[in-house]
């Protein structure tokens, strides 16, 4: 058999196989952690403060005791007498499980009652008594940080502002220099607004806590079962080895499902008081306001040229609202994440970055929705800026980019902030998506258009992200290095069990890692059962956020496929009775050289594996690899976004989307052109719509679907996806991530459309989301 | 989202449900659609004492010519004015807001008269009616009674309904002369609320306009007639000149607040295009043009 005909037959690498998973999905028969109904479950609603920023003075909670149904009532004072009032945050803060001084959000956890049915919890909530003191309520991150502002986090000692980090990457002096040597310096000061995952399921648990044994066991909405484990035995107490966390069908992560919530440790310790389930599923309005939000960016950029569009430098300040807690999920050395990544694409010798957090009466969060750790929020800052750059110099952007682009001989590219970038070639990409687009057609269009009184605006973004954390030196989650992990075994039959460190919340993990294996080892996908989520069963991982899945587990399922590949060389060269050396391998398939009839399949040394193992060749075809990354990988293309604008309205519409990845190798492209398909959406909506913001008592408005829009297939654009290949260089795959890249490098595309229908209007920025009242409202400025 | 706890009874005659309601005291609300009123109680803003669930009720759900009107039965849903034919031919400015209603979801099951009963000013049936200069018909115990929707509408989530009344249909003049409407809606996505709705009904006469019908949704405590622009437009010369008149009387009408969707500035501006717009669409339909 031809390798290319044996290669199709396994369908690993490279074929659009479809999802395994959808057919439980489609059907209905998916399990997630409210379809989860355990003997004796009790429910649990949690009151949440009506207030942003308030001294709780007393509450009563004997009516809501004595209600029927009720079970408990459980406040912070109850929490505190199991010390487990606060508990630590993922960049190494605190926060209050239930509040016992003061709230600092609206829809801070204050109590919760635990009672027989879902309905009776939630009656009793109303019957729960407290007196707020109300203090002045901080919304405005720039104002927190005012020497004089009113101390939101007096819990902590020595804590003396509302500054919760300073930060800084790249090299100062050498950008100051560059800026002296300038033509242009272009600015641009944009705010990233607050907007929120907004998984299809909302977050919830049940925890079932033996009081015999000690052991519990929490079905729980994580993206990182291991790192929770971890996280709850040194909250609770608990014996790591009596904790087990089971993830069963996740309903979308986007990054909520990275933290650790109130509601998780206060259901647990509930079951662990009464000693029977409890259950805790948030709605949608609880999701809103009180989980992981993402970006809340205020930027300041400042991008140095010469005249004839050669980039010099770029300086960036800017202030996170990180809301009342640190609650920001990164890799612990990075308090602003990745954003360093912000010299994106392009050649720039100098570069800093000075950041600063503050702490505002606003949910705590910052979550990667959709993203590597704040990449997107710096990937959508330079290419702004490179748009209006393009604008001031009267370059066409397409060109101001391809002039400063990382050219490909110049990879491995050591960035002015540190990155080391692994491939690239980025202007392949933009030819493609600007001859997909037919831009120099499209220009011409537009000048037409214009002369009708028409507003026809093409934009551009090539970003680059970076993706796939680790390594372990420079990346850790609180402490734990951002390894990851897979264990394959293969049964004698020759079919296999794959269990992987990483968690899937939709990402087709059951597939595309059973594709990995049929490459690497000849087995077909449909004999390769991939399992995850049940830290009993699946070695330790990090889970799946920051399109990390593939660089790391993906790397590591190839690589201990490759050690068993191994270990099946010796055992078909005991069968064949010829040496290793003259064996030949085929997906799927050892042959002597020579003789290519002379060969056995992987599955006829699976069965010998336990049945005619060779003298003294340990029995059994299983294994299992943690994988350190060595780099990042970091994955690029270039969108472009055409839009026409409705004068007399202001609203926009897309009439083109032309995306362009690169991701290296592909795993399985139809999967890859779906996840680039949500990205596309979801930056579509983050550009148009997307916002959870605050009036000035820090009321939350964003807290329903009808407030918080999303978008749905009606007014989502069509998109046309293409692709180029660059390998990545130290992948065993030569794969990147790709699951985040059209959230990341989109929202700048559409924006910078916007921005490029009315730029000969004198319109250099509008804010995110882009509405058609604020399109409307620049037209009208610009026109005066 | 567990709303508190509520009874509930589904009657299967008109005479029961008017019983029932007034039997249920000022918190019974009635149920048809329940698109607005399920997700306020999911939330416990709403919490009635008893639901009287109309869907029923036999012969509420009809379309129907009858005597230079249009009848549309209490459970007629939006989607059921979506796909009418006599709707299309004869309603144009009905058959541009039906598809605008929401969302897919939602025209499946809310109905006409439920959202001109739930009064809000962002609802898009309530501009329509008052341009057309519809009617519903209301029955309580006492007996039955006609209210303009004019007169039905008296501001945000209010109407002048007795809490012992269910509107059974509303009724809609059909025009007789030469006539078109339309209605165009800004919205931030679909299912949104309107930023802006804009309804508009000419009727041609010899070559002027006879009647004119235009309101405006989400731009007032309630939707609002444009009453100026109606009066400078009939008996005018339908054209550009009158149309841009009517839209700069149209805005001043509005009433816009500040608020998520726009300042008022921008919202009475939008009024002001859709008028100019859904006037000239209109005209078209009407044969104006020709």
């Amino acid at each position: 058999m031809a390798v290319a005909e044996q290669e199709r037959t396994v369908r690993g690498i490279g074929h659009s196989l479809r999802r395994h998973e959808d057919d439980r999905f489609i059907r209905g028969k998916g399990t997630y952690v409210d379809d989860i109904v355990l003997p004796g479950m009790l429910h649990m609603a949690i009151l949440r403060s009506p207030l942003a920023h308030a001294r709780i003075v007393s509450i009563d909670t004997s009516k809501a005791q004595a209600a029927e149904g009720v079970v408990a009532v459980i406040t912070g004072a109850d929490l505190a007498a199991h010390n487990l009032a606060w508990m630590p945050t993922l960049s190494g803060d605190t926060q209050a499980v239930f509040a016992t001084d003061k709230v600092r959000f609206q829809g801070q956890e204050v109590a919760a009652v635990v009672a027989e049915d879902p309905y009776l919890a939630r009656d009793a909530l109303q019957l729960i008594d407290v007196e707020y003191d109300p203090l002045p309520a901080l919304v405005d991150p720039h104002k927190a940080l005012e020497p004089d502002a009113v101390l939101i986090r007096d819990d902590k000692e020595g804590q003396t502002d509302n500054r919760c980090y300073h930060w800084e990457a790249g090299d100062p002096r050498a950008t100051d220099e560059a800026f002296a040597r300038a033509d242009v310096v272009v600015t641009l000061d944009t705010h990233y607004p607050r907007c929120h995952p907004s998984p299809m399921e909302t977050c919830g648990i049940v925890a079932d806590v033996n009081q015999a044994t000690g052991q519990a066991t929490l079905h729980m909405t994580s993206q990182a079962p291991h790192a929770h484990r971890t996280l709850f035995a040194m909250v609770a107490g608990l014996p790591e080895q009596n904790i087990r966390i089971k993830t069963p069908d996740i309903g979308g992560g986007f990054g909520n499902k990275v933290p650790i919530y109130p509601g998780y440790v206060a259901a647990t310790a509930a079951s662990l008081l009464l000693g029977r389930p409890v259950k805790w599923i948030e709605d949608r309005s609880e999701n809103l306001i009180s989980t992981g939000f993402a970006r809340d960016f205020h930027m300041h950029g400042e991008l140095a040229l010469t005249r004839d569009g050669e980039m010099l430098g770029l300086r960036v300040r800017l202030v996170s609202d990180n809301g009342a807690f640190y609650a920001d999920a990164q890799p612990s050395k990075c308090r602003a994440g990745l954003f360093h990544i912000v010299t994106g694409s392009y050649a720039l010798p100098a570069a800093h970055v000075v950041a600063d957090g503050a702490y505002t009466n606003k949910a705590p969060g910052g979550v990667a929705y959709r993203c590597s750790f704040r990449v997107t929020e710096a990937s959508f800052l330079i290419e702004r800026l490179v748009h209006n750059a393009a604008i001031e110099l009267g370059l066409d952007p397409a060109e101001l980019r391809r002039r400063n682009f990382i050219r490909p001989e110049q990879f491995p590219y050591t960035s002015a902030t540190g990155f080391v970038y692994d491939s690239g070639n980025y202007e392949a990409a933009l030819d493609l998506a600007l001859q997909q687009v037919g831009y120099d057609d499209l220009r011409e269009e537009q000048r037409r258009a214009r002369a009708e009184g028409r507003l026809l605006g093409i934009g551009i973004a090539s970003f680059t992200e970076v993706v796939g954390a680790g390594n372990h030196k420079d990346y850790d989650i609180a402490g734990i290095k951002m390894f990851d992990s897979a264990e394959l075994r293969v049964h004698p039959t020759g079919k296999a069990i794959l269990k992987i460190g990483v968690q899937t919340q939709g990402q087709g993990h059951e597939t595309t890692f059973a594709q990995i294996v049929a490459s690497e080892l000849g087995i077909p996908p449909e004999d390769v059962l991939v399992q995850y989520g049940d830290t009993d069963n699946v070695p330790y991982g990090l889970g799946t956020y920051a399109s990390r899945s593939t660089p790391t587990a993906g790397a590591a399922t190839a690589v201990i496929s490759r050690k068993l590949r191994d270990k099946a060389r010796q055992i078909a060269a005991h069968l064949l009775e010829v040496s290793e050396e003259d064996l030949e391998w085929d997906t799927g398939r050892f042959s002597v050289k020579g003789a290519p009839d002379r060969a056995v399949t992987i599955q006829d040394v699976a069965l010998a594996a336990y049945t005619n193992m060779p003298e003294g060749l340990e029995a059994g075809l299983e294994g299992v690899h943690y994988y350190d990354p060595p780099n990042m990988t970091f994955p690029f293309g270039t969108y472009v976004v055409v839009v026409e604008v409705d004068p007399g309205t202001g609203d926009w519409k897309v009439l083109r989307v032309v995306a362009v990845d690169d991701c290296g190798v592909r795993i399985n492209p139809m999967i890859v052109e779906g996840q680039i398909h949500g990205g596309l959406a979801e930056g579509f909506g983050i550009a148009k719509m997307e916002l959870i913001t605050f009036d000035e008592d820090g009321n939350c408005i964003g807290s329903n679907f009808t407030d918080y829009l999303l978008p749905t297939s009606w007014e989502t654009p069509n998109f046309e996806c293409f692709a180029t290949v660059t390998p990545s260089p130290h992948h065993p795959l030569g794969a990147k991530g790709v699951g985040e890249s059209a959230t990341v490098g989109s929202p700048a595309a559409y924006v910078n459309a916007v921005i490029d229908a009315l730029g000969h209007l004198g319109v250099r920025n509008i804010d995110m989301p882009v509405t058609s009242a604020k399109v409307w409202e620049a037209i009208q400025q610009a026109s005066r | 989202m567990y709303p508190a706890r509520f009874d509930y009874v589904a009657p299967r005659s008109l005479e029961d449900a008017v019983e029932a309601l007034a039997g249920g005291g000022d918190d019974a609300k009635v149920l048809a659609g329940g698109q607005s009123l399920i997700p306020l109680m999911k939330l416990r803003f709403a919490e009635p004492s008893l639901l009287v669930d109309i869907n029923r009720i036999p012969g509420l759900d009809g379309i129907a010519e009858d005597g230079g009107r249009l009848r549309i039965g209490a459970l007629v849903r939006h989607n059921d004015v979506v796909g009418s034919r006599l709707v299309a031919d004869r309603l144009p400015v009905m058959a541009a807001a039906a598809p605008l209603i929401s969302d897919p979801l939602v025209r499946n099951l809310g109905t006409v008269c439920g959202s001109l009963c739930h009064a809000d000013p962002a609802g898009d049936w309530g501009s329509v009616m008052l341009a057309l200069g519809a009617e519903v018909v209301a029955r309580s115990p006492s007996g039955e009674r006609t209210i303009p929707v004019s007169e039905l509408l008296v501001d945000t989530f209010t109407t002048s309904l007795a809490p012992d009344e269910i509107v059974t249909e509303v009724r809609v003049p059909l025009p007789q002369r030469r006539s078109g409407g339309h209605y165009l809606k800004l919205e931030r996505k679909v299912g949104d609320f309107a930023t802006v709705g804009v309804a508009v009904q000419l009727e041609l006469d010899d070559g002027r306009i006879g009647r004119a019908g235009i309101a405006l949704t989400a731009v007032g405590p309630r939707n609002v007639t444009a009453t100026e622009a109606e009066r400078v437009l009939a008996g005018a010369e339908p054209g550009p000149d009158a149309f841009a008149e009517a839209g700069r009387l149209a805005a001043d009408a509005a009433e816009p607040v500040d608020d998520v969707r726009g300042s008022a500035r921008y919202k009475r501006a939008v009024v002001q295009t859709f008028v100019e717009r859904a006037l000239t669409r209109a005209h078209e339909i009407a044969g104006g043009s020709r």
